[in-house]
Parts: structure tokens; sequence; C-alpha cells
């Protein structure tokens, strides 16, 4: 039997689904424009802090 | 432009900012004692654990390595070298590189050396609690969690105690930015606290004794969950931060890029925790669940090799130090053990793939891949690149850890091949088929073919021990050359209280600066996926269909049932017949959700060494199950079952008895009220009748001894379903 035929019998169960799809979704896209819009050198930087001490 | 002002700060301006102040650089030291403390720990375990891995592995081989007594035999070693390897040694491993890296990360002491010490020292407790007590037979039976109630609170409070001293310290830093490690750690913490508590519900019976509080399918489903995540958060995610600032300390580099590290952390925490029913294809889980577990298993390729190739990549242009520094030469098997591990865990969560490698030594070859290759060699790494470090010398010998490098590598290859062999051809042979349409081998067939693999597996890890030994001669040697450098002085200016944006800033800049919302955010995307894969299994009914020839167990079934699992038998034997042509005609009927309802807790298991248990009920007569504890092979030539004669001798304590049945019926499990009253008179009158069945068949023993509870519930396995298909005949009778 498919997912649906469980998940039915919660109420307003649907609405959690496509919420945390739509969530993850949203942050990955965000994360991925994050990470190509962030400059280089700020990129740089950060990923050196392991060699500064 | 340079500017002091009264109490010493300096004001500087530069092009990009108008005008900032930089405070005057503070003095502090990093504590390596602490550092040092979980080293000597990481050292220690090994040995431990790996020693008794090789134990439990020539036990396979030559079951006399078993020496006939309870507390040396497979059942109970298996879960002291599991335990010892992830809890001990890994588990030591990742403070140790946590307690040096998260310091230095964010140029600071520890928050409080005392919360260091008092989580040091816990945790060894645990360790030694865990060791006595498991090999004692205190288990709850769920593998990788088998620790009784009390310390299953131990732990959590010494999980919480690590957790204040690490985000204390992330609160007290003077470096803005968490670096990438940090999350990794942030994302551990929160994640490890939440499997622990959720995969610990239990029910205490006394002070040593409980019950899972989840039953049959909800209890696989919540402790396949931790399980996986237990690989996940404890095997894995740690050991990434602790790569993500080794690596390029070990290289003298950045890592290769940044960017692919933040979306490698987000990727992986969100996916991994979905992927736990990967264990459980073609069981008695809800389809749907399983069809959740493949899914994400696949995606999970694409966050796990991401990590990898960004940690090989990082040795780019660093490859002529690779060949004269053995520290990264563990670096580089273990980032391929990884690789491989990571690809090959999705393959195998392939419906197809795992209809031949589950129950098989495949898995074993797998884990190993990944224990092994990725985490010791990682550690080993780590410990050759940090102890010359904190005591102030160079290694006392390379080439004896380039040596090391090589016996390790030949030991994982000497490990891993026959195990791969012995899983494949494990599978084929229970596959196979004559032509008249009847399995071509007997289970024990399966078992004795595999019994010069299980030697050379031993072989494989004895000298992967051998390396580990010739890597604590080393260090030792180094420690004795050298002096530990307690605290070890830094400088760094104090950070700023109010923030100065130094340009335009996204969204994750944010958050980056904040431990607490990343805590909170990591919480929230591990917590949804368990939700979203937990709740509804709980929730709706039609998941585990009832089946009302199911009845709970008797007094005695329950006390055999508990010696069951006090013995460890679920480390060789599962109770799931997957529906497939060779297992229903080899065990019987595939097992259905609803026959496991009473079962607190599950007992799935997870590997074949011996046969399916879960229709054994009335297989053979009771005076062959009282033969075959007594030597396995009086009945079973050839068998590698270890001798269990000691039940034959013991008495049954049934002084739990009563409590038991009370516990059972807290957690809904429907015995008649006032049951447990007369518990012990019932299970008195069936454990006579299993004597004078036994006395029929010229054996003689007491009623009262702890083999006839162990017949009893080995021959109730089963039954039910029997029962009810006679039922149903009978009622369609005319």
């Amino acid at each position: 039997m498919k997912f649906i035929n469980y998940l039915q019998d919660i109420t307003g169960v649907s609405i959690f689904p496509l919420a945390s799809l739509l969530l993850f979704f949203t942050f990955f896209v965000g994360a991925t424009w994050f990470v190509f819009r962030t400059p280089k050198k700020v990129m740089e930087q950060i990923g050196n802090i392991p060699l500064e001490q | 432009m340079q500017l002091k002002d009264t109490s010493g700060n300096i004001s500087v301006q530069s092009p990009s900012i108008p005008f900032q102040q930089i405070p005057a650089l503070e003095q502090y030291y990093y504590d390596n004692k602490i550092v040092k403390a979980f080293a000597y720990a990481t050292m220690l375990w090994a040995l431990v654990g790996m020693l008794v891995g090789v134990l439990a592995a020539f036990q396979l081989a030559f079951p006399v390595l078993n020496f006939n007594y309870p507390y040396t035999t497979f059942g109970r070693i298996r879960p002291v070298h599991t335990n010892a390897v992830i809890f001990a040694f890994v588990g030591n491993g990742i403070f140790m590189g946590v307690y040096y890296s998260l310091q230095r990360l964010l140029k600071t002491r520890m928050f409080s050396d005392r919360l260091g010490w008092i989580h040091f020292w816990g945790w060894q407790g645990i360790i030694v609690t865990a060791a006595v007590t498991l090999l004692a037979g205190y288990t709850t039976g769920k593998e990788y969690a088998e620790l009784e109630w009390p310390v299953d609170i131990a732990i959590t409070l010494v999980w919480v105690i690590f957790g204040v001293n690490m985000f204390g310290t992330i609160l007290k830093r003077r470096e803005r930015h968490l670096y990438v490690a940090i999350w990794f750690y942030i994302g551990t913490w929160v994640t490890v606290a939440m499997l622990h508590i959720v995969n610990s519900f239990e029910m205490p019976v006394s002070f040593m004794k409980s019950y899972s509080w989840y039953a049959g399918v909800q209890d696989a489903l919540v402790q396949w969950w931790y399980g996986h995540n237990a690989v996940a958060f404890f095997l894995t995610t740690p050991y990434l931060g602790l790569m993500y600032y080794f690596i390029p300390k070990a290289a003298n580099r950045p890592v290769y890029s940044y960017r692919w590290s933040i979306i490698h952390f987000w990727a992986l925490i969100f996916i991994y925790i979905w992927a736990g029913p990967h264990h459980l294809l073609y069981t008695a889980l809800p389809d749907w669940a399983q069809s959740l577990g493949v899914a994400f298993s696949l995606m999970l390729i694409l966050p796990s090799w991401g990590g990898m190739l960004n940690g090989l990549m990082t040795l780019r242009g660093a490859w002529d130090k690779v060949r004269e520094e053995p520290v990264l030469k563990f670096f580089v098997v273990a980032l391929t053990c990884y690789g491989m591990a990571t690809f090959e865990g999705p393959m195998l969560s392939l419906k197809s793939v795992n209809a031949i490698t589950h129950f098989t030594d495949w898995t074993v070859a797998h884990v190993h891949v990944g224990a092994l290759g990725w985490n010791g060699f990682l550690t080993f790494g780590i410990l050759y690149w940090l102890i010359p470090r904190i005591f102030q010398t160079p290694l006392y010998s390379k080439k004896m850890a380039t040596n090391h490098f090589w016996i390790g590598t030949l030991g994982i290859v000497l490990y891993a091949v026959p195990m791969y062999w012995a899983g494949f051809s494990q599978a084929l042979m229970w596959k196979e088929f004559t032509p008249e349409g009847t399995l071509k081998y007997q289970f024990l067939e399966t078992v004795t073919s595999l019994v010069p693999m299980y030697a050379l597996r031993g072989i494989g890890g004895l000298i992967y021990l051998v390396g580990a030994i010739m890597m604590v001669v080393n260090l030792v040697k180094t420690i004795k050359g050298g002096k530990l450098l307690a605290n070890e002085a830094a400088q760094a200016p104090a950070l700023p209280k109010a923030y100065v944006k130094t340009g335009k800033e996204s969204w994750h800049s944010w958050i980056e600066r904040r431990p607490v919302q990343m805590l909170v955010g990591s919480l929230i995307v591990v917590a949804i996926g368990g939700i979203i894969e937990l709740v509804p299994t709980f929730l709706i009914k039609s998941n585990i269909p009832t089946i009302a020839s199911v009845k709970p167990y008797t007094p005695l079934e329950l006390e055999g049932r508990d010696l069951y699992i006090r013995e460890g038998c679920y480390t060789c034997h599962s109770q799931m017949i997957r529906p497939f042509r060779d297992e229903v005609a080899r065990y019987g009927e595939y097992s259905k959700a609803g026959e496991f309802v009473y079962d607190h807790p599950f007992q799935w298991g997870s590997k074949r060494t011996g046969p399916d248990l879960a229709r054994i009920g009335g297989k053979y007569p009771d005076s062959w199950h009282y033969n075959h504890m007594l030597k396995p092979t009086l009945v079973s030539p050839g068998s590698i079952m270890p001798q269990y004669s000691w039940l034959l001798d013991n008495d049954l304590d049934t002084t739990l008895t009563a409590g038991k049945i009370r516990a059972m019926q807290t957690m809904g499990v429907p015995y008649e009220p006032g049951y447990h009253k007369i518990a012990v008179k019932e299970l008195l009158t069936q454990a006579e009748k299993i004597k004078e069945g036994l006395a029929k068949e010229k054996i003689k023993t007491p009623a009262r001894k702890e083999i006839i509870a162990m017949i009893a519930y080995l021959q109730r396995m089963g039954k039910d379903i029997k029962g009810e298909k006679a039922a149903s005949t009978a009622a369609n009778t005319p």
C-alpha cells in the first residue's frame, strides 16, 4: 500500500510533507545561491582559519 | 593608519572598512592535557576493541575459542567488540580531535577544565561499565544500543556535559566565524542526543533489566533509525569535522573548496537521517517506509562523495608530501575507504542488491571498510600528527609509521576480501534450488563452507591489530622522548562585542556566526526527517495489521526470551523471513508485521551466521533443543555455534517474573488483570510439562532450569500463525 494511504488518516497531514519539501527546497536553493554569491576572497579567508594557529 | 586609545585598543582605518576598533591582543593557553588524556584513551581502547574483535572473528572459525564459558561466548563478545570500537575507540578519538581543534579554531581555551575532566572520566567509566555488564549478560538486545537503562542515563548526562563544555567554548570564542568543522561537531552533538534519547525509551523492571518501550515493527524502525544514524552521526559527521580540520593542517593548505563544505554539511545531515529503513528492506516494515529509506540512501552518494573529493582535492599539489608523510598516507586511504563505503552503502540499499547481501557477511565487510579504513586510519593519522606536536618532539620513527600504514592496509584488504567472498557465496548458496525444485544446500552446508573465509578474516584483523600495536609503541617512544606542553600559549584579539559588517552579507553568513541558531537549525533539519519517518508508523493502526491468533508470551516463554536476549542469540540468528522463494522454502511462511506486536524488544537481527528462527517452534522435539544447547555438534555435526551448557545447570530465576508481566501490561500487552500474581505458578506448570516431555525422551532434568525456559521460547516462535491457519482450515471444513 502506498504512503498516502497511511498519511491521509492524519488530519491535515498533507501539509507536512509539502511544507518540509518546500522548506528544504528553499533552504538548498538559498544555500547554493549563497555559496556561489559569496566572494571568493571571503571563502578563502574562512577556509584558512585552521591554518592560522 | 593606526591609533591607540587609553585602554590599549588599536583603531584602524582601511580603504574598505571605514573605521573600526580592533581590541588589544589577549594572551591565553590551550589545554593540551585533556587532549593527551583522550589520546591515551583512544590508543588503549583501540587495542582492546580490536583484540576483542579478533577473538570474535576466530570464534566463528574455531568455536573452541568460546571456551564454553558464558562470559567469553560470541553472543556476549560481539557486542563488547562493537561497543568498544564505536563508543570507546572512535568516541575517544572524536573527543581527542574536538578538544584539540575546537580550542584552536575558536582561539580560546575550553570553557571549563573541570567539565572536561568530568567528561573524560565519565566516558571512561561508562566504557568499563559497558564492558563488564555486557559480558555479564546485561543487555537490552538492541544492536549498538545494548546498554541497560542506568548506563543510558549516564551516557545522557556525560553527553550533556560535553555539550555544555563545547557550547561554553563556542560562546567565549575569539573568532567570529564558526569554521565548518564546528558545524559538524554541533550537528553531531544534537543528533546523537536526539537518537540516543528516542531509542532508549525503556521500561525498567529492575536495576539492570528493562524492556524497550516500543514493540516489533515500531521497535525495529526506531532501532534502525538509531542504528543507521549512529553510523552517520557518530562514525561519520564528527569524523568529517576532524577531516576538515586535520587534513588542511597536515597538508598545510586550506580545504579545496569551502563552498562545497557548506553544501556538504547541510545536505549530509538532512539526507542521512531518513535513510535508516534501508536496514529493513523486504521485512515486515510497511513498504512506504522502505521506499523512503531507499530513495534517501541513493541521494546520500552526492554529499558523501562531495565531502570525500573535497578532502582528497585538498591534497592537490601536495602529492609529493603524501609519498613521504605517513600521516597523509593514512588520510588518503581513510578518504578512499570513506568513498568506497559511501558508494557501496547506497548500492546495498537498492532492493535487488539488498535481497542478496542482507543477512550475509557482505554487510560485515561493508562496515569494516568504513570502520578500519575511514575511522581507524583517520584516527591513526591524527594521532601521528598530534602526539609529536603536544609533546614538542618529532615522531620516534617515521619508518615504523609507514610500515604501520602498509600493514594496516594489508589488514583491511585481508579482512574485506574474504568477507565479500563469504557474503556473495553465502547468498548464492542460500538461494540455489535443484532442478527438482528443492533447496540445494542445507543451511549448515552454507556455514561450514565459509569457515576458511572466517579464518582468513581473523588473520586480516590480527594483522590490522599488529599495525595498531606498532603505532602505540611508536607513540609511547615519542612521548617518552618529549615533554607535554600542557598549556600552550597563544594570542588573539578579543572578539568585539558589536559586530561590524564588512560588506553585503547573506543570511547564511548570519547563521555561521551564531552557534545556538546553528544548533536549532541542525535539530530542525534532523528532527523533520525523524518525525516524518517514525510518526506515521506509530499513529496509524493500519500500518501493523493485527493477527487475532497472536497472543502474548507465557511467563515461561517470556523468561526464555530474556535468556535469548541475555546470550546475544540475535547476533547470529534473525527472526525475519523475507518474502523470497528460498526463504519461504527454508523457513516457512514469510513474517508479518502483526506477529511481533508483543516483542519488546524486537529480535529480527541483522546477520545470519546461523539460520532464521522466526518459525523454529515445533520444527524439532524438545530433546533436540536440549542436546543442541548442551553441545551443538551432537545434533548438527560441523556446527560453529557455541555450547550453552550452563543453561542446563543454571536455576531459572523467577524473582522478576511478576514484575516483568506488570511491565508488559504497562506497555499495553494484554495479560488479564492480576495475571502477575499467578505468573510464577503458570510458569512452573508449563515447565513441569516440558520436563515430563523430556523425561519421555530419556532426558532427566529438574523443571526449574534455564534450559526449560529457553526450550519453551524456541518452541513458541512462529506458532501463532500456524495456529491461525489450523483454526481457519477447521472453520472452513464442512
